[in-house]
């Protein structure tokens, strides 16, 4: 890794990473709303919107259904905790965040899914039928979606000869010409269906539906009330970014900092603020234009994402 | 919340967030669970069969919190008061904070009140 980095720098760039993405998570969320609401001839709501619900919610009672246990209050947390640690150690907006080392592949999917997992128990723990059901959906496609995941980013790290996502990074910063070869288109395909899958958006799971038959997401969060409420909704979006984060620095890198100082801070934040409202506008065009996946429809839309990033690693092997 | 209504009320509550009234831009919108609502919106004449999932309702909702009255009915059973299925008017049954008359009322009413309960 590159020289330079002091301890006091790297913990800031993880400071400012942590910022980002929980101030930058509603706001992205909020562009993606007023785009759409463009799209169908509304005025929509302003962009800041998503943090003055979030205020909101945060200063409301805590309501705990009759039945719940210890687990129910715990779940938002562990799923914030985990988003935050993904948040601070991956390498967003510079490739030497303090505990960089740790930001292993494989550390960072299953990061990611232990907190949909947390949410999940949360969700079954309500004793519910929509939680139940919301949590068993959300399960099934997370058991398709994360293999599809890690293998996409299996692709990336054989040529880089690494796991640890910065190294992946510098690496292909280093061989530009890596990333146009077909793995790492087949892999590109893969992560999107993934980050889509992942974070509940059309056409897998509608944030916006309130109808039983298509909640997934929207299911397991209906017992919360108050401040958990508002965590499990900041984790959602804070989830958003650090996907689109990562799809935007392993497939298109430039403009990460690779070495410290403000000015290479600077940079890497407009950049990854310009490649957030890029892939933000363009997920939420794709969402007015799609309509929802069948439930049933959807486990093949994953295979085919973990057959895509299966190729792309078979790629990786027999080109050289 | 629909506690026994004509549905007349319904259609002009969900009218406001077409594009014409565009009340979300108010960031006003409606929710799947009780539980992330700050106000409960009540239609209709309450019904017997309908007081006690109302009174549910009510209490599943996280304080602090409002009920809104919508429509004639909500406010004094209008066209059905004194029908035998009748429980009472909503005020008869939680308390209310705020009621918008009309049969069915203006979508524009509505949009004006919500407005005033949030102070945007
Ligand atoms: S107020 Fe009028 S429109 Fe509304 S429920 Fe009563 S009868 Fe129907």
């Amino acid at each position: 890794m590159s020289t330079g980095w002091s301890i006091t720098s790297m913990s800031a760039i993880s400071l400012l990473q942590v910022v980002l993405v929980i101030v930058g998570g509603p706001l992205l969320l909020g562009f993606m709303r007023k785009v759409r609401c463009r799209m169908e001839g509304r005025v929509g709501p302003p962009v800041h919107q998503p943090l003055l619900d979030l205020r909101k919610m945060a200063g409301r009672e805590r309501t705990r259904p009759e039945h719940a246990s210890w687990v129910f209050p715990l779940a938002p947390v562990v799923l914030v905790a985990t988003t935050l640690v993904v948040a601070a150690v991956a390498p967003l907006l510079a490739t030497d965040p303090a505990f960089g080392w740790s930001a292993d592949l494989f550390a960072v999917v299953f990061l990611l899914l232990l907190g949909s997992v947390s949410l999940a128990l949360g969700a079954l723990d309500t004793g519910t039928a929509f939680g139940g059901m919301g949590a068993s959906r959300a399960m099934t496609i997370g058991a398709l979606a994360e293999p599809a995941l890690l293998v996409a980013i299996l692709a990336l790290s054989v040529p880089a000869h690494s796991s640890n996502l910065p190294t992946i990074i510098i690496r292909s910063l280093a061989h530009p010409a890596w990333l146009a070869t077909p793995e790492r288109v087949l892999a590109l395909v893969a992560f999107v269906i993934v980050i889509v899958a992942e974070s509940g958006r059309l056409p897998v799971d509608n944030p916006s539906t309130h109808l039983e038959l298509t909640m997934i997401h929207e299911a397991m969060m209906l017992e919360y009330a108050g401040p958990d409420l508002a965590l499990v909704k900041l984790a959602e979006s804070m989830r958003l970014v650090v996907l689109f984060t990562l799809l935007a620095d392993l497939f298109v890198p430039w403009g990460i900092a690779t070495s410290p100082g403000p000015w290479h801070l600077a940079v890497a934040l407009a950049s990854t603020a310009g490649k957030l409202v890029v892939l933000g506008a363009a997920l939420a065009v794709f969402e007015v234009t799609v309509a929802k996946l069948r439930l049933f429809r959807v486990p093949e839309l994953l295979a085919g994402a973990f057959v895509l990033a299966t190729l792309a690693v078979l790629s990786t092997l027999v080109v050289p | 919340m629909d506690a026994g209504s004509c549905n007349g009320c319904e259609i002009e509550i969900a009218s406001i967030f077409s594009p014409t009234y565009d009340a979300e831009r108010f960031g006003i919108r409606l929710e799947a669970s009780p539980r992330h609502c700050d106000g409960l919106l009540v239609t209709g004449p309450v019904t017997r069969n309908m007081a006690a999932p109302l009174r549910k309702t009510f209490d599943a909702v996280p304080q602090p919190r409002v009920v809104v009255a919508v429509g004639d009915c909500a406010r004094d059973c209008g066209v059905f008061r004194g029908a035998y299925g009748v429980e009472g008017a909503v005020s008869d049954v939680v308390p209310v904070d705020l009621e918008i008359p009309g049969c069915p009322p203006d979508p524009a009413a509505i949009v004006r009140a919500l407005r005033g309960l949030a102070g945007t």
